[in-house]
This record gives structure tokens, C-alpha cells and sequence, in this order.
């Protein structure tokens, strides 16, 4: 459309003029009408909603006191420890903004883990949602290597040992594994040039990729609106005059009003929790940390932040003789694939893939296939969309079945991510073997009992009180 | 000239030829970025042999040398000490050092890993994932094993090496430590990093 037929902007007052030239220009006018004012989204959303807008909150929060952070930090192994005890001391509010900074990580956590369980009740991920879950799980991809070079920063004890077990991790990659770990870096052990390079990654390659991610997550999420509590599309119900949807309304004033209330109450515990417990019993920032990174000393327990603790679990369950216990799960795994599917082609695939992985579990170190376990646990989740084979979307349809396995699920991961944070001894080690294989069950078998799971019929339009 | 038909096949030989030269001078000019991130000359020069001298070093005591930026342990073993690597052999996993033999250099590929009994010279990382193993030289029930008989435990994710730096079974660390390329100055004088006689 030429500029010149656009309608000039009304009802804003001194600024029509303004605001008219602007759109001319630039689409203001339908970027504000289709992302705000005439974005429907379902009447019916409730507290699990808040997470998004929180999250993105958080970001803005991690941005902002980040780039005040970078002013007196020193990217050197030699002045990084000392630099952020002179951010804590000396720099007017300084301890502010880098306690706003440390809790800011723990809370996108929190926040990002609450949003995704909130897609697993709702099924969120579900078609035609499929590139907005991914989108999302590249989010918590990032946010994971974010925190990772993040957390190497402080040069304490913890950030030293800790970023030296998940570089070398990659040493375990047959072939090429030990040459990836000294690229990565850039010296024989952690050193200044990691540092520098971690400093790098953290304040700018990352955040790149994380803004252009969010982007991406809410253009998917505005394609093909949002899904609700109940799991039913809302646009298969439309208002004959305006072809709106009936049980949808404007995201703007409605849910911004919603999230602004959200947003304050959020803050009200983030900013007690930052002034009070920014440590949070060692959980947020550990003791060690305290400690100036000492390349010949490892801390007598070290144990990497609480969030990526579930995937610690799962690589260290993984030892010589759990090797047996995976094979017997492949095997039977693979005749379970067998059985299901229909063409023989596939079926050869299918017995190819489990022969090579068999072998390879007994001819590769078991260390090898810690890190390969651990990666598949946080990359498993892409696979969702396709795993859920439930006939309905949100678990107030579902039957007890999936029901018992989200709540099983969650127990295993809070189980892991709490024996991730401890010492490792016999007893421990087997629970966590366990749920690991709890964990992958959840995924893995997905298509037989989400299937067989006795749902109830969704109804035609969301509930909402009760009533339409 | 519009009406004339286009070829179509040209066209797509076109893109084709031109996609692949782009990807190819692409590739190309990712090679300096990617090599940009390798250890610098710097670094590379940073890895010279040191000089470590333990003549004070009293029997049952360990001391710990900087190379590469990695702990190097010295550890003058007492005849007990000894006695323990012996008793141990059917405990570890790699007894006699026969796995990945750039780990011990051949002089030290014997009972007790080094060139003179007394001494036991190794990297101070583990194996698994490079934590650093702290020292409990102690014959006692630990809770990590009961029937322990002294050497080194990994805080890290609980793998266990022998007085002679050798592996326990079924352990997450896959090798024995590793023995450093050393030599003897003197009976109490080494240097670590460099094992070539004509120096």
C-alpha cells in the first residue's frame, strides 16, 4: 500500500499529526493494532499465563543492570574477582545491581521453568503450536549457555571448577572432542583467555541470539494465537460482524492490565528475596564462589547452580554398570518401535540405529555417553509436539494416565535436580539412575499412553467461570 | 524482450554455480574467525618445563608444583604406601598402565608408576572431567569405600586413584592420572615438561 492512502490516525489528540507522518513511514499503526490492541487472546487465561510476560520482564531486568555491570567489571583473570568485590563495595549501589543481576538469573530460571510446564498442562505445543514450543526450547538453550559463560565471570572457586567440568565434557566427544575443548578455551586449561572469551559470549554473541529467539517465539505466537486452558481453538468460533473471536479479547488494555498486577506482585517477592536472601542458602550464589579461583585446588564439594542441576544428575548416574540397564531399555525400546510401525523400511532403520547405539554403549566410554545422556535430556523436549498423541490438548481433558505421568515426571525432576546439588554416594547414585529412567519413560513412551489414556470430550467453546 | 521465453534451466544453472562459489568464499572466510579462537602464541609458549626441587620433602608428604597451569603432585611414598599400590592391583582398573600410553611415559609404566619408587610424579587432574583430586593418604574406612587403603578422591563426581595414581574400577574417570614427561637433575631435583636426554 502507498503511504498516501493510508487513514491518517485519530484519536490522539495533539499527536494525530505526528503519529499520522510516523505511519506514513512505518507500520506503527498495524504493528500496535495487530501485537496490542486488536491481538485476541482467549478470554480464559489464568495464573499459569503470568510466566511469559514475567520472563520477558526478567530479560529487561538481566539487559539493564548487565550493561551497568560491564562498567566496572574486569574481564581479566588476574582483577575479575577483585573488579566484582569493588562492583559490591565501592561502586555507589553497585551491591544492588549485581545482587539484581545474580537473583535476575536464578528468577529467569524459575520463571522460564513455571512457562513450560504451564505448555506441558496445556498442551501448548501441540499443532499449530509446534514452532512456538521450538522456538521456545532454543530460548531455554541459550539461556542455559547464558548462564554458563555467566557464571565463569566472579572467577571464583565455583566458576572456575565448574566451567572446567562442562568444557571438558566436550573432551568426551569421539575424534574431535578434545580439539573442540582447547577451541573452546583458547588455552591447555581455564584460563585469561577463557575468561575473556566467556566475558564475550556472555554480554554479547548470547543476548543476540536470545533477543532474536524472543522475537522469533512471539511472531510464531501471533501467527497462530495463543492457546488456553482448555485447550480449544479460539478462532473456530468468530463474531459474524467483526470476525473477531467470540471468546477472545484485545491483549491490550486487558492482559496488559492483567500482567502489569502480575509484573508488581512478581517484583514484591523478587526485590524481598534480592534485599534479604540474595545467596539464597547457597543456592543462587554458592559459598565457594566467595573464594578466588585457584587452578590447583578443586572445593571438597562442587555442585553446578541449581538450575542445571537435574542434567548433572543424569551425567553423573550414568556409570560403567547403568550401561547394562540402558542397553536392556534400548533393546526393548526398539522392539516396541518394531511393533508399532507399519513399513519395513522404517523397521530396518529402526534395528540399524538400535544395533549401533548397543555396540557403541560397550565400546565407548560410559563417560562419553553421560554427556550424550545429558544432552538428550534437554534436547528431548523438542520433541513433544510429535510424542503427544492425546486426542485433546489440555490436561483438563486427559485422563488419569498422562495426568500420573506429568506429576511423575515433575517428582523425577525435582528429585534430580536436588541430588544434583549433593555429593555422590551408592544409595544416591541409584536413585538418581532411577529417575533418570523415569525421565526419558516420560518422553519415550508418550505416543503409547498418551493414546491410551481415557480423556473426556473438549468443549466446543472455552470455559470460563463456568459459563461461556 | 519480454516476450521472450525464459530459459529456465540457465537460470537455475546460474543460481546454482553462484550459490555454490558464495558458500565456498563463505567457508573460506570463516577460517580466520574460527582459528581466531585457538590458543595463542601466548599461551602456547606459556607451556615451558619448571624446575622442582623436593629435597625437604619428608617421607608420607605431598607437594604441589604449578605446570601448564596444572597442579603437578609429588608425593614421597613411605614403604607402607608402597606396600598399599601393590595390594591394590586387583582393584584398579588399568593395573599396569596399558590403556593410553601417552598417560605414562614408558619410564614409568611399572608397579608404581615412576622412575624411582620413592617419588610418585603426576597431574593433580582427574581424568573424568579435570576436577582436581584432593589427598586422603590415610588406610581407613571412608565412606566412598570401606576397605580404602590411601591414595586420592575426586570431590567431583567420587572416582579414586591409588598411591600410585591408578583408577578404581567402575569409577566415572576412565585413566589412570597422568604422569607428566619429567627427568631427574638430581635425586631430589626434576623438571617437569621435558624428558629428553641430550638437553
Amino acid at each position: 500500500m502507498a503511504a498516501a492512502e493510508k487513514q491518517p490516525v485519530t484519536g490522539a489528540g495533539p499527536f494525530n499529526g505526528l503519529l499520522t507522518w510516523i505511519d506514513q513511514r512505518f507500520p506503527l499503526v498495524s504493528l500496535w493494532r495487530d501485537h496490542l490492541a486488536e491481538y485476541y487472546a482467549p478470554k480464559n487465561f489464568n495464573f499459569w499465563y503470568y510466566f511469559g510476560s514475567l520472563a520477558l520482564l526478567v530479560l529487561v531486568i538481566q539487559i539493564v543492570t548487565g550493561i551497568i555491570l560491564t562498567m566496572h567489571y574486569k574481564p581479566d583473570a588476574a582483577q575479575a574477582f577483585a573488579s566484582v568485590e569493588y562492583i559490591m563495595r565501592d561502586v555507589p549501589g553497585g551491591w544492588l545491581i549485581r545482587y539484581l543481576h545474580s537473583t535476575g538469573a536464578s528468577a529467569f530460571f524459575i520463571v522460564v521453568y513455571l512457562h513450560m510446564f504451564r505448555g506441558l498442562m496445556y498442551g501448548s505445543y501441540r499443532k499449530p503450536r509446534e514452532l512456538i514450543w521450538i522456538f521456545g526450547m532454543l530460548i531455554y538453550l541459550s539461556l542455559m549457555a547464558e548462564a554458563f559463560f555467566g557464571y565463569l565471570l566472579p572467577w571464583g572457586q565455583m566458576s572456575y571448577w565448574g566451567a572446567q567440568v562442562i568444557v571438558n565434557l566436550f573432551d568426551a566427544i569421539p575424534l574431535i572432542g578434545p580439539d573442540l575443548s582447547l577451541w573452546i578455551r583458547g588455552d591447555y586449561v581455564v584460563s585469561d583467555a577463557t575468561l575473556n572469551r566467556f566475558f564475550a559470549f556472555h554480554v554479547i554473541a548470547v543476548p543476540l541470539v536470545l533477543l532474536a529467539l524472543v522475537g522469533a517465539h512471539i511472531m510464531a505466537l501471533h501467527e497462530v494465537g495463543s492457546n488456553n486452558p482448555d485447550g480449544v481453538e479460539i478462532k473456530k468460533v468468530k463474531d459474524t460482524k467483526t470476525g473477531h473471536p467470540v471468546d477472545g479479547i484485545p491483549f491490550h488494555p486487558y492482559y496488559t492490565v492483567k500482567d502489569t498486577l502480575g509484573a508488581v506482585v512478581f517484583l514484591i517477592v523478587f526485590v524481598i528475596i534480592m534485599f534479604f536472601m540474595p545467596e539464597f542458602g547457597g543456592y543462587f550464589l554458592e559459598y565457594n564462589n566467595f573464594i578466588p579461583a585457584d587452578p590447583l585446588k578443586t572445593p571438597a564439594h562442587i555442585a553446578p547452580v541449581w538450575y542445571f542441576t537435574p542434567y548433572y544428575s543424569i551425567l553423573r548416574a550414568t556409570t560403567e554398570n547403568f550401561m547394562w540397564v540402558l542397553a536392556a531399555g534400548l533393546i526393548g525400546y526398539t522392539i516396541l518401535l518394531v511393533t508399532a510401525v507399519k513399513s519395513n523400511g522404517a523397521r530396518v532403520a529402526i534395528v540399524a540405529t538400535g544395533v549401533v547405539l548397543l555396540i557403541g554403549f560397550f565400546t565407548i566410554e560410559p563417560k562419553v555417553w553421560g554427556v550424550m545422556l545429558m544432552g538428550a535430556a534437554t534436547l528431548i523436549f523438542l520433541g513433544l509436539p510429535w510424542l503427544d498423541q492425546s486426542p485433546v490438548k489440555s490436561i483438563r481433558y486427559k485422563g488419569w494416565l498422562v495426568k500420573g505421568a506429568l506429576a511423575v515426571f515433575v517428582v523425577a525432576f525435582v528429585i534430580l535436580g536436588y541430588l544434583g546439588t549433593l555429593t555422590v554416594t551408592e544409595g544416591r547414585t541409584l536413585m538418581a539412575q532411577i529417575f533418570t529412567l523415569v525421565y526419558f519413560a516420560f518422553f519415550l513412551l508418550m505416543p503409547w499412553y498418551s493414546k491410551m489414556d481415557k480423556t473426556k470430550p473438549e468443549p466446543d467453546r472455552v470455559t470460563w467461570r463456568g459459563a461461556h | 524482450m519480454a516476450d521472450k521465453e525464459l530459459d529456465q534451466g540457465k537460470r537455475r544453472f546460474l543460481v546454482a554455480a553462484t550459490s555454490v562459489a558464495g558458500g565456498i568464499a563463505t567457508a573460506a572466510t570463516a577460517v580466520p574467525f574460527v582459528a581466531s579462537m585457538l590458543p595463542s602464541e601466548r599461551a602456547k609458549a606459556a607451556g615451558a618445563p619448571v624446575e622442582a626441587n623436593f629435597t625437604k620433602l619428608e617421607p608420607g608428604e605431598m607437594m604441589i608444583v604449578e605446570w601448564r597451569g596444572k597442579p603437578v603432585w609429588i608425593v614421597r611414598r613411605t614403604q607402607e604406601m608402597l606396600e598399599s599400590v601393590k595390594m591394590n592391583d586387583d582393584k584398579v582398573a588399568d593395573p599396569k598402565s596399558q590403556r593410553k600410553k601417552e598417560l605414562t611415559p614408558e619410564y614409568a609404566r611399572n608397579e608404581y608408576r615412576s622412575v624411582k619408587p620413592e617419588y610418585l610424579i603426576v597431574v593433580g587432574i582427574c581424568t573424568h572431567l579435570g576436577c582436581s583430586p584432593v589427598d586422603k593418604f590415610k588406610a581407613q574406612a571412608e565412606p566412598f569405600e570401606s576397605d580404602w587403603k590411601g591414595g586420592f578422591y575426586c570431590p567431583c563426581h567420587g572416582s579414586l586413584f591409588d598411591l600410585a595414581g591408578r583408577v578404581y574400577k567402575n569409577k566415572p574417570a576412565p585413566d589412570n592420572l597422568e604422569v607428566p614427561p619429567h627427568r631427574y637433575l638430581t635425586d631430589t631435583r626434576i623438571v617437569i615438561g621435558d624428558d629428553s636426554k641430550g638437553a
